[in-house]
């Protein structure tokens, strides 16, 4: 009853449980946290705007995106994954999502960012639905945790739309 | 065995003490009897052992509807999301896949899955179907805003379509290539796998480990 053995399975069947408990309350203390993301998005301008030879829509554009992401951050967050979607209607499809830009937030002093860019992923649509179309551009983000359950949100920004003419 | 065997010997003597008084051939039989019952007894938390694991693994499988419910991360394709030796949990539930969601998908001509993001995805009017357009490493980590001109101008980044990935011609994933998306994360647990995946040798000596430990201890 006594061995060796038997000593080191009680040890290490403690510490295992101890750490799954753990990690188990690191998880769930990311409940506790009510955060308040604001992001704010400008298309500052349409470089171009054509139909591919395949038949599709496709635009690259420059965007303005701030954000401050810096109460998502917990004790329990290894990173943050932030992207930026493109969102519309057509007639064939009831919902398009594009990502358009995205980034890894490491840490949170880099949670509160400000950066200057085209479409990072093409813009593309499934066919030729582009022209005039109106779109929301949402931020979406990914909470990674250390360990345990993974945490999504988003905000959406309406009343972006495209021009009627290729260009 | 040796050891065994001095178990049942030091049985016997207890046994013979308690009843002393029953005839020699009754005390053969009974440790005869003992043997086999320990045997059996071994054999049958053996059973037990590998009955639960099973039962764990299936049970999974209900809850979470995914023909694989845990995956091991094995390249570095998801960094710095998930390391390799990293554990997810999958869950394949009735929403639609969305944008930005890690999914877990099979393409054909290929044995291992793929771990992915989501970056593009149509929705059918009509059906509901879903075409998916997943890429891979979530690279560039984002460092103060001073950093921004490493940012820009870093576009048209290869989906997977464009990196070669898919099968030749395929130019979505479906609903049926999907295997799960992720949901959870245990980081180091793999490595276990990954080792006995590598070094098949560790395996057959762990095995062998726990199979002479089984037969030998007595309870």
């Amino acid at each position: 009853m006594h061995s060796f053995g038997y000593r080191a399975n009680a040890l290490l069947t403690f510490a295992v449980t101890l750490l799954a408990l753990i990690c188990a309350m690191s998880s769930l203390s990311d409940n506790l946290n009510s955060p308040s993301p604001s992001s704010h998005v400008k298309v500052l301008n349409i470089n171009w705007f054509q139909k591919s030879t395949q038949g599709n829509d496709e635009v690259s554009m420059t965007m303005n995106i701030s954000a401050n992401l810096q109460s998502l951050f917990t004790w329990n967050t290894k990173q943050v994954f932030v992207f930026l979607a493109a969102e519309y209607e057509t007639p064939q499809n009831s919902l398009n999502q594009v990502s358009l830009w995205d980034g890894i937030i490491p840490s949170k002093e880099h949670a509160k960012f400000w950066i200057h860019t085209t479409n990072k992923y093409r813009f593309t649509d499934q066919g030729s639905n582009l022209q005039g179309k109106e779109f929301n551009l949402t931020l979406h983000w990914h909470v990674m945790p250390k360990t345990g359950k993974m945490f999504a949100d988003k905000i959406v920004m309406s009343g972006f739309s495209l021009p009627v003419e290729y260009r | 065995m040796q050891r065994s065997w001095c178990n049942s010997k030091k049985k016997k003597s207890t046994i013979e003490r308690t009843m002393g008084l029953i005839g020699e051939t009754t005390v053969v039989d009974s440790i005869k009897s003992i043997q086999f019952r320990q045997a059996f007894s071994q054999a049958v938390t053996l059973g037990i052992i590998v009955a639960s694991a099973l039962i764990i693994w299936k049970t999974l499988m209900c809850i979470t509807g995914s023909q694989s419910p845990i995956v091991v991360v094995l390249s570095e394709s998801m960094e710095p999301a998930f390391q390799r030796g990293d554990i997810l949990f999958l869950h394949m539930s009735k929403d639609p896949i969305r944008v930005g969601e890690i999914v877990v998908f099979d393409v054909e001509g290929r044995d291992i899955p793929i771990v992915h993001r989501v970056i593009k995805v149509h929705e059918r009017q009509d059906t509901g179907e879903v075409d998916v357009l997943t890429k891979g490493p979530d690279y560039i980590v984002m460092r103060t805003s001073r950093d921004t001109p490493n940012l820009h101008g870093d576009h048209n980044l290869h989906d997977d379509r464009r990196g070669g990935l898919y099968a030749p011609g395929q130019l979505w994933i479906q609903q049926h290539h999907i295997l799960g998306r992720a949901v959870g994360f245990l980081p180091y647990v793999g490595w276990a796998t990954i080792i006995m995946t590598d070094k098949p040798i560790v395996k057959y000596i762990l095995i062998g480990a726990l199979g002479l430990f089984v037969i030998i201890s007595k309870d």
